[in-house]
C-alpha cells in the first residue's frame, strides 16, 4: 500500500486521508495518494468508484470535506477554477476543453497571450507554439484551426497548452478513450517523454493493459474506498480487475440460454454500404443476443444507423422477418419493429431539460393520443410501468433528466425504447459510463428480454460485457466485417485478434474479394 | 456515485425555480395594474381596457405564431413585413373585386382568404428555406423581411394603398365592433390563444417542437420528422400573421411601407417577456399572451400620465424585455 521501490524521488503532490461528500451523500472516504517527480501514477477503478471526484480534488477544482493536500511538502490549500494551474498542476478533461474556431497557436496562449506594447505579438507566439510542438515531435501547424485537427492532434494541443504552463503534475481523466491503438501509442511516448523531464503524469483509465503498460503504480478505488496502491510490476490485469469490481467478474452475467438451432433469422443484412461502413453482412435470430465488438469509429454505430434508416444507405438488402425492407426514415423501422438505442444519452437520447414523461413517450406519442390530444394519465401509466420494469429512481417525475444519475438516464432510455414494443432492439454501448450495479441490472434485462423471444444486437466497446452476454460476436474493423465467432471462440484475444487486423476471416476475404 | 450527488442537491432550488417561472410574469402584470390604477381612475374603465386588448391583439395573435417557431429552436423576423404585404395585397384584391363581385361581405371574405393564403405561402417559402435549404431561420426570415417590405413600398408605389371606401365601410365593424360589448379582435385574440394552449400542451405537435427547440438531434432519433413539424411552425405563424391582418386592414383601411414596422420585435418581444426560451425547448401561449398584454399597459400607462415622457414607451419595453431575460437565467443557475 506504501509507495512503490524504485522512486527515491521525493513526493511532489500527496492527498492525506481525503474525504469528499456532495450534500449528504459521501463519495470518497479517508483516501491517501501520493505522486513523484517522473513517476505515472493510473487510478483505476469502476464508474462512481470516486476517481473523478479524487483527481478533481487533486487540482484544486473541488475541496475536500476533510484531509489536507500537500505540495512540495508543504501542506496546502488549492486555488478553485483551476487556478491550481499556476502552481504547475494542470487537469485534461475527458471532454476536450479547446475552443474549436481558435488556431492552434491561439489555444495554447488563450488567457496568457503574450503582448507587445498593448497588441497581440503574434509572431513570437507562434514561434513559441512551433517549438513546443516541436519539443513533442507534434506535426501540427501552429495556425491550423483546431476543429481542422483529430482528437488525437487535439489532445497533443492540449498536452502542449499544459507544458506551456510549466506543468509539473499532468492529471489526465481517461485520455486514450477516444484516441485508436496507433494514436494511444503516440500519446504513450510523449507521455515517456514528459516524465522523463520530471513530469509527474496521473491518468486515469479502463483499459488495464494500457495501465499496465505505462504506469509505474496503480491505486485501484471502490465504492470511494481506497482498496490499494501497488507497484504495476506486481499486478496482473486479472488482479487488477478483481480488485477493481470485489468480486467475481462472472457473477455480473446472467447465465446464457442458446437460442434454438432452428430459430427463424429475424433479420438479415446483405452487403451493407453506407457512410463509413463497407459491404458488412450479417443475420440475427429470433432470441440471439449478437454482439458486435470492434475498436472506437470502426463503423458499428454507423451499421445501426444505416439499418434503421437514421443515416443514407447507399448499397446493400436488409431482410426483416424474410421480406425485403428499406427504411428511409426511423419511423418506419420503428414501426416495423426494429428500435435503435443510442450511445449517447445526452446528445442524442433524452431531452435533458425536461422531465421523465416527455422524453419517456417522445418515440411513441401517437399511442398516448385521445381523439387526437395528448391523454396525460396513458402517458403517466407508462411511465409508472417503465419506473417499475426498469427500476428508474427519481425523486419526482419533473426533475429534469439531465440532473439524473448515468445509471437512471439510461435505465429510462432504455424504458423509452422499449415503448415501441420492439421485436428487434439495437443497443448501442448500453452501459456506458454508469456504475456496476446499475450495469448488472441492464445486463439481466437484456438476458431477459432474448429469453422472451426478442433479439438483441449490442455494440459494445467492454470487451468483457460482448463476451459476457453474446451468442455470436461481430467483429468490425475499420468500416469492414473483421470475422465473426460463435461459442469458444469468443475470448478477449481472438475479438482482439481480429479488431486490430491481426487476423481476417476467409469468408470475408471470399465476399470482398 | 458521482453522477447521483445533484439529484439531492437539486431538490430545494428546483422548488423555487419553478415557482418564480410561471409567477414571474404574471406578478409584473398584477404591478402594472396596480400601477395603472394609482395613476389614473381612468384606467380600469371598460371603454380604456378593450382599447388596449384590442390594440395588442394584432401583436398577440402573432406573437402566438411566434412562439411555436421559437419553441421549436426557429426565427421568424419576417412577419412585420409580411403583414405588410398581406394588408395590400388584401386591400388591392378588394379593389379589384369590386367589378366583378359589387359592394358586399362576399368582396371581404374573399380579401380575407386571399390574406390568409398568402400568409400561407409566405410561411411555406420561409420553412422551405430554412428546412429544405438548410439555411439558418435568422438568415432567410432577414432577407425575407426586407423582400416583403420592398415589395409593399413598390406595389404601393412609394405611396399608400387605400381600400374601396364603400367596402370599408362594409369592412370597419370587423375592427370596430364585437360580441356583447368585447371587440371582433379580442375575442379573436382569445380563442386563437385557447386554441395555441391546446396545442402547445395537449397536442403531438406541441411537443415535437419544443423536443426540437430543446434538441433536434434527440427529435430525430426519437422517429419525429424534425423539418415538417419545423415547416408546419413557419406555415402556422404566416397563417397567423394572415388572421392578425384581416383584423387590422379594417381599423385604417389602408396599407403603406409603414404599416406592421418593428411588429416582428415587439412579438419576439412578447414571447420572452413570457417565459419562453429564446434558444428553444420550452414554451407557453399563455405566458405569450401576458407577455404581449404587458408591453400593451406599458404604452398605455405612459399616456395616461403626465410625469414620464410617453415618447420613452420603447425604452421602458427594453428594460422590461431584458429584466425578463436576467431573470430567467438567474433562475437557471440558482
Amino acid at each position: 500500500m506504501s509507495s512503490a521501490e524504485g522512486t527515491p524521488a521525493p513526493i511532489i503532490l500527496s492527498a492525506n486521508r481525503i474525504s469528499k461528500s456532495f450534500g449528504e451523500i459521501p463519495v470518497l472516504f479517508s483516501v491517501d495518494f501520493d505522486i513523484c517527480p517522473g513517476e505515472v501514477h493510473a487510478i483505476i477503478g469502476e464508474n462512481g468508484a470516486g476517481k473523478s471526484t479524487l483527481i478533481k480534488i487533486l487540482s484544486g477544482i473541488e475541496q475536500p470535506t476533510s484531509g489536507s493536500i500537500s505540495y512540495d511538502g508543504q501542506t496546502v490549500v488549492l486555488p478553485p477554477n483551476g487556478a491550481a494551474e499556476a502552481m504547475g498542476i494542470v487537469l485534461i478533461h475527458q471532454e476536450q476543453n479547446l475552443a474549436e474556431h481558435l488556431t492552434v497557436s491561439e489555444s495554447i496562449f488563450l488567457g496568457r497571450e503574450i503582448k507587445r506594447f498593448g497588441f497581440l505579438d503574434l509572431r513570437q507566439m507562434r514561434a513559441r507554439a512551433r517549438a513546443f510542438m516541436e519539443m513533442l515531435h507534434v506535426h501540427v501547424d501552429p495556425d491550423a484551426r483546431i476543429n481542422t485537427l483529430s482528437v488525437a492532434d487535439k489532445q497533443m494541443v492540449e498536452i502542449a497548452k499544459a507544458i506551456s504552463r510549466d506543468a509539473r503534475v499532468l492529471i489526465m481523466d481517461e485520455p486514450t478513450a477516444v484516441l485508436s491503438v496507433a494514436e494511444t501509442q503516440t500519446l504513450f511516448e510523449q507521455i515517456r517523454r514528459l516524465t522523463a523531464r520530471g513530469v509527474a503524469v496521473i491518468f486515469i483509465s479502463h483499459k488495464l493493459d494500457e495501465i499496465m503498460e505505462l504506469a509505474n503504480r496503480v491505486t485501484v478505488l471502490r465504492d470511494g474506498q481506497l482498496i490499494a496502491t501497488v507497484g504495476t510490476e506486481a499486478l496482473t490485469p486479472d488482479s487488477i480487475a478483481q480488485m477493481m469490481v470485489g468480486r467475481e467478474l462472472s457473477n455480473l452475467y446472467p447465465p446464457k440460454h442458446e437460442p434454438d438451432v432452428d430459430a427463424p433469422v429475424v433479420l438479415a443484412v446483405h452487403n451493407l454500404v453506407a457512410k463509413g461502413v463497407r459491404d458488412i453482412s450479417f443475420d440475427l435470430r429470433k432470441g440471439e443476443i449478437l454482439g458486435f465488438a470492434g475498436l472506437i469509429g470502426s463503423g458499428r454505430t454507423a451499421v445501426a444507423e444505416a439499418v434503421v434508416g437514421l443515416n443514407h444507405r447507399s448499397g446493400g438488402d436488409i431482410t426483416l422477418n424474410g421480406k425485403p425492407a428499406h427504411f428511409a426514415r426511423v419511423a418506419q423501422s420503428v414501426d416495423a419493429g426494429l428500435a435503435y438505442m443510442t450511445k449517447d444519452r445526452k446528445g442524442k437520447g433524452l431531452l435533458l431539460n425536461m422531465g421523465l414523461r416527455p422524453n419517456l413517450t417522445l418515440l411513441t406519442l401517437n399511442k398516448h393520443l385521445k381523439f387526437g390530444f395528448l391523454d396525460g394519465s396513458s402517458e403517466a401509466r407508462a411511465l409508472e410501468r417503465a419506473v417499475r420494469r426498469f427500476d428508474i429512481r427519481a425523486r419526482d417525475a419533473a426533475v429534469a433528466v439531465g440532473r439524473l444519475s448515468g445509471g437512471n438516464q439510461q435505465k429510462l432510455m432504455l424504458g423509452k425504447t422499449m415503448e415501441s414494443e420492439p421485436d428487434i432492439i439495437i443497443m448501442d454501448e448500453p452501459t456506458r459510463g454508469i456504475d456496476v450495479g446499475t450495469k448488472q441490472q441492464i445486463y439481466h434485462i437484456i438476458a431477459a428480454l432474448a429469453a422472451e423471444g426478442k433479439s438483441i444486437i449490442l455494440i459494445s466497446s467492454e470487451m468483457q460485457e460482448v463476451i459476457g452476454l453474446s451468442h455470436r460476436v461481430v467483429v468490425m474493423r475499420e468500416g469492414r466485417l473483421a470475422g465473426v465467432l460463435e461459442g469458444a471462440e469468443i475470448t478477449e484475444s481472438e475479438i482482439m485478434r481480429y479488431a486490430a487486423g491481426i487476423k481476417q476471416s476467409e469468408h470475408h476475404d471470399r465476399i470482398s474479394a | 456515485m458521482t453522477a447521483s450527488a445533484p439529484d439531492t442537491a437539486a431538490k430545494p432550488a428546483r422548488a423555487f425555480r419553478v415557482d418564480l417561472k410561471t409567477v414571474g410574469p404574471l406578478l409584473a402584470l398584477a404591478l402594472l395594474v396596480l400601477l395603472g390604477i394609482s395613476l389614473n381612475e381612468n384606467f380600469m374603465s371598460y371603454s380604456n381596457l378593450t382599447n388596449v386588448l384590442a390594440r395588442s391583439s394584432f401583436i398577440g395573435i402573432i406573437a402566438i405564431g411566434a412562439t411555436f417557431v421559437i419553441t421549436a429552436g426557429g426565427l421568424d423576423l419576417s412577419v412585420g413585413s409580411m403583414a405588410a404585404v398581406i394588408a395590400g395585397v388584401m386591400i388591392m384584391v378588394m379593389n379589384w373585386l369590386i367589378p366583378t363581385m359589387g359592394i358586399g361581405w362576399s368582396v371581404v371574405l374573399a380579401g380575407m382568404a386571399a390574406g390568409i393564403l398568402l400568409g400561407g405561402v409566405a410561411g411555406v417559402f420561409n420553412g422551405l428555406m430554412i428546412t429544405r435549404g438548410r439555411i439558418e431561420a435568422f438568415i432567410v426570415t432577414l432577407g425575407t423581411m426586407g423582400i416583403f417590405r420592398s415589395l409593399v413600398t413598390f406595389l404601393a408605389n412609394g405611396g399608400t394603398l387605400s381600400l374601396n371606401f364603400e367596402v370599408a365601410d362594409v369592412y370597419r365593424p370587423v375592427y370596430y365592433d364585437g360580441l356583447l360589448g368585447v371587440p371582433w379582435p379580442i375575442i379573436v385574440f382569445a380563442l386563437v390563444a385557447i386554441g395555441g394552449e391546446i396545442v402547445m400542451r395537449y397536442t403531438a405537435f406541441g411537443r415535437y417542437c419544443a423536443a426540437i427547440g430543446s434538441n433536434e438531434q434527440v427529435a430525430r432519433y426519437s422517429s419525429i420528422n424534425v423539418d415538417n413539424v419545423r415547416l408546419l411552425t413557419y406555415i402556422l405563424q404566416g397563417v397567423l400573421v394572415g388572421v392578425a391582418v384581416l383584423l387590422y386592414v379594417p381599423r385604417l383601411g389602408s396599407a403603406s411601407s409603414t404599416t406592421g414596422v418593428l411588429w416582428e420585435l415587439e412579438a419576439i418581444a412578447g414571447v420572452i417577456i413570457g417565459g419562453t426560451t429564446l434558444k428553444g425547448g420550452y414554451g407557453r401561449i399563455w405566458g405569450t399572451v401576458v407577455g404581449v398584454v404587458i408591453l400593451g399597459l406599458i404604452g398605455n400607462i405612459l399616456n395616461l400620465q403626465s410625469l414620464i415622457s410617453p415618447y420613452l414607451n420603447g425604452a421602458f419595453q427594453g428594460v422590461i424585455i431584458i429584466l425578463a431575460v436576467l431573470l430567467q437565467r438567474g433562475r437557471r443557475t440558482s
